[in-house]
């Protein structure tokens, strides 16, 4: 007998949630800004499993022998390629959606474990530079804070089309974390909630995006390799596009992938999930006989050196964290339970990273909060974080066999559910049956 | 000195590296033949005269230096100038002067659609008109029109100032005519001198921001009903 009484039946269609946003949006009249990236249920890279060595299969012996992890970016174009350990980079975040001293801990943190990170949004800082010994410099729409000379500076440039959080979306920094440097960054009035650009201003379609990298490269004298961004939408043709217009790399990032501050409505409900979109970039890159010289880094959700893994099986060269990089260095953290829910929520819960009063000291311009974090410590925390997915990659390559992690293949995967055998082109666990085919 | 540069010989490539590794000087360049990305990211203050006409994003992101092209451009010219100045005596295409951050451009002729859109504090004068969306998103500087403005100038625009002799189409969202101020006049006058026009500032109209779309807008009946609902 179900204990529960009829009266407290919850409706599915309407679930607690759905009653909580309808009521917030009745009270404001505006829709729901928030930080993270997609919340509710996706097919993610743990419906994929490595099947491992067997007796066709041999593996490297786990603790013994080299399973090389290195990545070269950019090589026969760039003066300077891109040369990375691992082949896990920090995705880019703005500084304004992050404290200086976040930029610098993830700066830190990358340069330590031998990989790259990015800027953001609004520029370059002195403090991200100086951490960061490779740097990849974002061009965005919005062009907040380009400067030349930064791009100059800059150990790759990546040419941001979207991102996974808000495909077809520009991004958002309400008035909260618009301080005097923030706004004079940006050039914008202090206070008040930016909206970039969702286009760039002097350039639309992939044509003018190959003028606009044949420029970029003329003004740094081709030193540096150019990466292109593109959010989870259409990513066999994005990334077609993108190689036709003479990018080094492409970045796809999936629809778990973070964001500072956007619509609800965007996070949960455009794009499609990572594990979707790296087979059809892959294909993309095979058909026009690039795969492995154009790099292709996927983003969104990778959270695990198993996730790594998969997405590097599934033919990536890369990937990019930007959420795992800020729970590492202290976002969410445990210890700060009571003033999340000072702020209506909980420690394991946070999203609100539009409203710059993150406890974490990261998701904030307050120099109270923000001199909280200690980015020397927060940037060892993601340093060994960035270690413990390389190790899990190398175990996992090694098992399979591998004795660099890029020789890992779709054979070594079988998938779980039929949703993510057909999404990712790999055979359903103990058949041969990938669907569609 | 100066170095004529003929672009129907010398790679684009080997062009703008040397302007790069150049302190000082004058070149003429010729021939360039519609060519993209001519004289970009200039870093010193030396002088480009290009006989003809250019594509896309000539001098892209100027610092310091002087460009100036007899002909037209295409989309892009002088787009993020940071400094320096930028003069064309034909008709310059689409994004002109785009997100410019500092620095002058000059265009005698007309400029196309989304003239100095997201600039954020280069000044531009046009001779002739200007196409739609111009000024979109125009964060600061000033823009200059002699002649006439297509529809939606201004749109979404910021602190930036938008002058106009001739007829506006019609004004973008959150774009509006203001007073002119003896700031403004002082203003307009500096660049149409700088420009080398002869046109009365009092002849032109100034507009603006209304700065209605600089917050969001929130609700908050909950409130509203709890102080309603106070004895």
């Amino acid at each position: 007998m179900n204990s529960r009484p009829w009266h407290h039946r919850e409706s599915y269609t309407f679930d607690r949630n759905v009653i909580a946003e309808i009521r917030r949006a009745a009270n404001t009249g505006i829709y729901r800004i928030r930080g993270w990236g997609a919340k509710r249920e996706l097919p993610t890279f743990d419906d994929l499993v490595f099947l491992g060595a067997s007796m066709s299969r041999y593996p490297l012996e786990g603790y013994r022998e080299a399973c090389a992890t290195d990545l070269v970016i950019g090589e026969g174009r760039a003066e300077r390629p891109v040369r990375l350990d691992i082949p896990i980079t920090i995705a880019g975040m703005s500084f304004g959606s992050l404290s200086a001293q976040a930029k610098e801990a993830l700066g830190r943190g990358a340069t330590a474990a031998g990989t790259s990170t990015t800027t953001g949004d609004g520029g370059m800082t002195s403090e991200e530079r100086g951490h960061s010994k490779t740097l990849v410099y974002q061009y965005l729409p919005s062009r907040y804070g380009m400067n030349p000379d930064d791009l100059r500076r800059a150990d790759a440039i990546e040419v941001v089309v979207g991102q996974g959080a808000k495909p077809g979306g520009g991004g958002m920094l309400l008035g909260q974390k618009i301080n005097e440097r923030v706004a004079e960054m940006r050039t914008l009035p202090e206070g008040i909630d930016q909206r970039s650009a969702c286009r760039h201003p002097d350039w639309t379609g992939p044509d003018d995006l190959t003028i606009k990298i044949i420029e970029l490269r003329e003004v740094v004298d081709w030193q540096v390799p150019i990466y292109v961004k593109v959010g989870a939408a259409r990513p066999y043709y994005d990334t077609c596009l993108a190689i036709k217009a003479g990018a080094d790399a492409v970045v796809v990032d999936g629809m778990q992938g973070g964001t500072a501050a956007t619509q609800d409505v965007f996070i949960e409900h455009v794009g499609i999930p990572t594990i979707a979109a790296v087979p059809e970039s892959v294909r993309a890159l095979k058909e026009l006989g690039v795969h492995r010289e154009v790099k292709l880094i996927a983003a969104g959700g990778i959270r695990s050196g198993a996730d790594v893994a998969k997405a590097l099986a599934l033919g990536a060269d890369a990937v990019s964290l930007g959420t795992a990089a800020l729970i590492a260095i202290g976002d969410n953290d445990p210890a700060l339970d009571e003033q999340y829910r000072e702020l209506g929520s909980a420690a394991g819960f946070w999203e609100d990273f539009q409203a710059g009063n993150d406890p974490a000291g990261i998701t904030t311009q307050d120099p109270a909060l923000a001199s909280r974090l200690d980015p020397e410590l927060a940037g060892r925390r993601l340093a060994n974080y960035l270690q413990v997915l390389t190790l899990e990659l190398q175990t996992l390559a090694r098992a399979n066999g591998k004795s660099h992690v890029h020789n890992l293949e779709p054979e070594d995967l079988a998938a779980l559910t039929v949703e993510a055998a057909a999404m990712a082109r790999v055979p359903l666990a103990g058949t041969d049956w990938i669907p569609g085919r | 000195m100066t170095v004529s540069i003929d672009l129907s010989e010398v790679s684009l490539r080997d062009f703008n590296k040397r302007l790069h590794e150049t302190e000082e000087g004058h070149f003429v360049v010729r021939n360039p033949r519609g060519a993209h990305a001519v004289a970009v990211g200039i870093t010193s203050k030396i002088t480009v005269d290009v006989e003809g006409s250019v594509g896309y994003f000539c001098a892209g992101m100027n610092m310091s230096g002087t460009v100036r092209i007899d002909g037209n451009a295409s989309t892009g010219l002088a787009e993020n100038i940071m400094s320096g100045t930028v003069r064309i005596t034909g008709n310059a295409t689409m994004s002109a002067a785009a997100t410019g951050h500092g620095g002058l451009v000059v265009i005698e002729g007309n400029a196309g659609a989304r003239c100095g859109i997201s600039m954020k504090g280069v000044d531009i004068v046009v001779g002739g008109n200007v196409g739609h969306m111009s000024a979109f998103m125009a964060q600061a500087g000033n823009l200059v029109v002699l002649g006439d403005a297509d529809h939606d100038l201004g749109d979404s625009i910021y602190e930036a100032v938008v002058f106009v002799r001739g007829e506006v189409a019609s004004l973008g969202s959150d774009c509006v005519e203001r007073e002119m101020t003896p700031q403004h006049l002082e203003t307009l006058s500096r660049l149409l001198a700088a420009a080398e026009t002869s046109a009365e500032p009092s002849d032109f109209r100034v507009y603006g921001s209304a700065r209605e779309l600089y917050n969001f807008h929130v609700d908050d009946i909950d409130a509203a009903e709890a102080a309603r609902r106070l004895p």
